[in-house]
C-alpha cells in the first residue's frame, strides 16, 4: 500500500524526519487558509496523487500568495493528473499539500526499501531531483548503496563513508547518520517495502528536510497496523479491487471485453497472456486465492458479471488441495443464480475433484462451453466475444 | 533420486493440529509421505491423526528423527515457527503459508545464513517427487514419475505444467514451488544446480513470470555454468497492466512486456529453449528431448 505523500510526512515526522511547514487542504477555501497560515511568499500546491513526476505534469504549482495558492487549489482538484507514471486516465486528485517553499543548497536522493536479492534492507542515496531515474539511467548520476539488517546492525563509519561517497562532509555527514537511523526504525516500524526521499534537501542553515516522501507499507503486516489499514480503505482509489480483496480475491481491472476467473496467480497471468496471443483483451485479471471459500469466489464472479464491458466469462482453474475444482463450480452456480447479467461462460476445469464438479455443473442452468484444455478454453472464449462463435 | 526429497524423506507437520495442518497432512499421509509428528506449541504429549505431537522442534527431531518439516501456521507465526526449525537444524523447511509479512522474511533470510536448513516458501505450494513423496498442498493426480525437473514461482501453473509434461509422456523427478513471494529461501538457481546434480533428473522447466530477477540470476548462472540439460523456460505475466501487484507480491512490475522481454531474451542468450505459450511447455520439452536422443 502506497501512502499519500502529505500522510507519509505525517508519519514520518513522528521519528523526528523534518519536511517542510504545511497542510493538507480538500477545498480551495481550505488551502487558500493553509497557505495564510504559513506566512510565506513562497508556497508550493502539490496534487496529492499515489504517482510520481507531478512537477513536469503540472501537479506541483508555486505560488507566492495565499489567494495564488486558492486559484492553483481550485485548478487542481477534482482533475486528473496525467504524469510519466500514471495510466493513461490519470488518478483524481482529491487533496492538495500546501507547503512552505525551501531554498535548496542542495538536492539529494534517499531510500531505504527491501532488496530481494541480498534479503536485506537496502539504503540507497546519492544526489538527487527530479528525473533521477533517467539520469542514473543515463549513467549520468551514480547512486551508492548499503545493505542494512533488520537491526540496522553496521560498522558505524559505513554509513559516514556512504555520506562521504556522496560528496557530504562535516556536520552533513553526521546529519545524514542520524537521519538514516530514524529512517531504518521508521522503516522497521511501519513494515515498510519502500521510503524514499528524493528531494533530500540540504538547507542553507545546514539541515537536512524531506521535501517529498514516498511510503509504500507492506500489505501482508497491516494486521499489525490497525491505524495503517485505516488508511487504505480510505485511500484505495478501486472500490471492486478492494471489495475482491476482502473476499480473498486478487483483482484488477482492465480494459477488455473477456472476463477471467482464475486460480493462482501464475495460472492467471499466462491466460491473460495466452487471451492476448488469441487477438482477445481481457476485462480483468482475477486470482482466487487458496484462502477463499465459495461464498467469497461467487463474490469475485460477480464481479466480472457486473463489468458492462464483459461479453464472456472464462474459467480457468487447476484443482489443488486447498481448492478444489467443485468449490469453484459452486461458487458458479451461486454467482450466475444472484446475477441479473448472464453471460456465456467457457469453462476448463482440470485438477482436484474435476469430475464432482462436472457433476455439479451439470445440474445449473449456465450458459456454458466445456473444454478440456486451456488453449482450446481460451480461443473459444475470444471467438465468443468477437461475435465469431 | 530427485532432489531435496524422497522415499527417506521423515516429515514433521508445524501446525499440524489446525484446520489447514489436519487436512494437508491427511492428504500427504494418503499419498505415501512419511509424516511422523506434529508440532504445536501446548499440545505437546497429545496424539493427532495417530501421530504424537510435540511442543517443540527440537524435541520432535530427537523422538522421531524427523529429517523435513512443512510449516501450516496463520502469517503471523510463520517467522517463528522457521526460526525454531533453523535453530533446531532441521535440514529442509518447506513453508506453504501466504502473505506473510516481508520484514519478517528478512529475519529468516538472516538466520538462515551459515544455518545447516534449507528453506522453501513462504507462499509455496511445496515440493513432490511423484508417486514417492508430497511435501505440499499442490494437485497430484496429474503427476507422474519420471525425468523431468520442474522450477516454478506459481502453485497453479505448476500443476498445468506437470500436466502437460505427464501427457506429453514425460514423467517428473520433482516439482519444486520456490514460491511467489520476493524474498524467499531457495531461488531458481539453487534449484537448477540440484537439478543438474541429480542423476534421475534428464531435463528441467523453469516456471517464471514478470518482477523480480530469479529469471536473470538463472539465466546468468546457466550462461556461467553451461546447459548441462535440456531446459525450457515459460515467462508469463507479457499482457499484465503496469505497476500493479498481480496477485504474487513478487509479481509487481514497471512494464509487463518490456520485463517479460527481458528474461527471456536473457535466457535465450543462455541457452534455454523458450516455450511460444503456457500451454506449449510439455511439447517444447517433448520436442527437445527427442532433438537431443536424435
Amino acid at each position: 500500500m502506497q501512502l499519500q505523500e502529505f500522510q507519509a510526512k505525517i508519519l514520518l515526522s513522528q521519528y523526528a524526519i523534518g519536511s517542510p511547514a504545511g497542510a493538507v487542504a480538500m477545498t480551495a477555501d481550505e488551502a487558500e487558509a493553509a497557505a495564510a497560515r504559513l506566512n510565506v511568499d513562497r508556497i508550493f500546491v502539490k496534487a496529492q496523487i499515489l504517482a510520481g513526476e507531478r512537477l513536469a505534469a503540472g501537479g506541483i504549482r508555486t505560488v507566492n500568495s495565499a489567494k495564488a495558492a486558492k486559484a492553483a487549489a481550485g485548478e487542481l482538484l477534482g482533475q486528473k493528473l496525467v504524469t510519466a507514471q500514471t495510466t493513461a486516465q490519470g488518478q483524481t486528485v482529491k487533496s492538495v499539500l500546501v507547503e512552505a517553499g525551501i531554498k535548496a543548497e542542495q538536492e539529494l536522493y534517499l531510500s531505504l526499501q527491501i532488496d530481494p536479492v541480498s534479503g536485506a534492507i537496502l539504503l540507497t542515496a546519492g544526489r538527487g531531483g527530479a528525473d533521477i531515474e533517467k539520469r542514473v539511467a543515463a549513467q549520468e548520476l551514480k547512486l551508492e548503496s548499503l545493505a542494512l539488517g533488520v537491526n540496522g546492525e553496521r560498522r558505524a563509519g559505513e554509513v559516514a563513508e556512504l555520506a562521504q561517497r556522496i560528496g557530504l562532509s562535516g556536520g552533513l555527514t553526521t546529519k545524514f547518520g542520524e537521519l538514516v537511523k530514524k529512517l531504518h526504525r521508521a522503516f522497521v516500524e511501519l513494515d515498510a517495502g519502500l521510503i524514499e526521499i528524493n528531494p533530500l534537501v540540504v538547507t542553507d542553515a545546514g539541515e537536512l528536510v524531506a521535501v517529498d516522501a514516498k511510503v509504500v507499507v507492506d500489505d501482508n503486516a497491516l494486521f499489525r497496523h490497525p491505524e495503517l489499514k485505516e488508511l487504505r480503505d480510505e485511500s484505495k482509489t478501486d472500490r471492486v479491487e478492494l471489495h475482491a480483496q476482502r473476499h480473498q480475491i486478487n483483482f484488477v481491472q482492465m480494459d477488455g471485453d473477456i472476463g477471467t476467473v482464475v486460480n493462482g496467480a501464475g495460472l492467471a497471468l499466462a491466460t491473460l497472456d495466452m487471451i492476448a496471443a488469441a487477438g482477445g483483451s481481457p476485462a480483468n485479471f482475477m486470482d482466487i486465492r487458496t484462502t477463499a471459500k465459495s461464498l467469497d469466489i461467487a463474490q469475485g464472479i460477480s464481479l466480472v458479471l457486473e463489468n458492462s464491458r464483459a461479453k464472456v466469462l472464462l474459467v480457468n482453474v487447476f484443482g489443488g488441495g486447498m481448492q478444489p475444482c467443485d468449490t469453484i463450480a459452486e461458487a458458479l452456480g451461486i454467482a450466475f443464480r444472484r446475477s441479473k447479467r448472464i453471460l456465456p461462460v467457457v469453462i476448463r476445469m482440470t485438477g482436484n475433484n474435476e469430475d464432482l464438479a462436472r457433476l455439479r455443473l451439470a445440474n445449473y442452468n449456465l450458459p456454458k462451453t466445456e473444454c478440456t484444455d486451456m488453449w482450446q478454453a481460451v480461443t473459444r472464449a475470444v471467438a465468443l466475444a468477437q461475435g465469431r462463435a | 533420486m530427485g532432489i531435496l526429497i524422497d522415499q527417506n524423506t521423515r516429515l514433521l507437520c508445524q501446525g499440524m493440529t489446525g484446520w489447514a495442518g489436519t487436512y494437508h497432512t491427511n492428504r500427504m499421509i494418503q499419498y505415501g509421505t512419511k509424516v511422523v509428528a506434529g508440532v504445536t506449541p501446548g499440545k505437546g504429549g497429545k496424539s493427532h491423526l495417530d501421530l504424537p505431537v510435540f511442543n517443540h522442534v527440537a524435541e520432535a527431531i530427537g523422538a522421531t528423527a524427523a529429517n523435513a518439516s512443512a510449516i501450516f501456521v496463520p502469517p503471523d507465526r510463520v517467522a517463528d515457527a522457521i526460526l525454531e526449525a533453523i535453530e533446531a537444524e532441521m535440514p529442509l523447511v518447506v513453508v506453504v503459508t501466504e502473505r506473510v509479512p516481508v520484514l519478517d522474511m528478512i529475519r529468516v533470510r538472516e538466520a538462515l545464513a551459515g544455518s545447516r536448513t534449507r528453506l522453501i516458501g513462504p507462499n509455496s505450494q511445496g515440493i513432490l517427487a511423484p508417486d514417492v513423496c508430497q511435501i505440499g498442498v499442490m494437485a497430484t493426480d496429474r503427476a507422474k514419475r519420471g525425468t523431468i525437473g520442474v522450477i516454478s514461482r506459481s502453485a497453479s501453473l505448476t500443476s498445468e505444467v506437470t500436466s502437460q509434461l505427464t501427457t506429453a509422456g514425460l514423467g517428473q523427478s520433482t516439482t519444486i514451488g520456490i514460491g511467489g513471494d520476493p524474498v524467499h529461501g531457495l531461488g531458481f538457481v539453487d534449484c537448477l544446480e540440484l537439478f543438474f546434480a541429480d542423476p534421475q533428473t534428464e531435463g528441467i522447466v523453469l516456471v517464471g513470470e514478470i518482477g523480480g530477477t530469479e529469471e536473470q540470476d538463472a539465466a546468468r548462472y546457466l550462461r556461467e555454468t553451461g546447459v548441462k540439460k535440456p531446459v525450457v523456460a515459460c515467462i508469463v505475466g507479457r499482457s499484465a497492466p503496469p505497476e500493479r501487484r498481480m496477485g504474487h507480491a513478487g509479481a509487481l512490475t514497471l512494464h509487463g512486456s518490456d520485463d517479460v522481454d527481458r528474461k527471456i531474451a536473457a535466457l535465450r542468450d543462455a541457452g534455454v529453449a523458450i516455450a511460444p505459450s503456457p500451454h506449449l511447455v510439455g511439447t517444447t520439452m517433448r520436442d527437445l528431448v527427442a532433438k537431443r536422443a536424435a
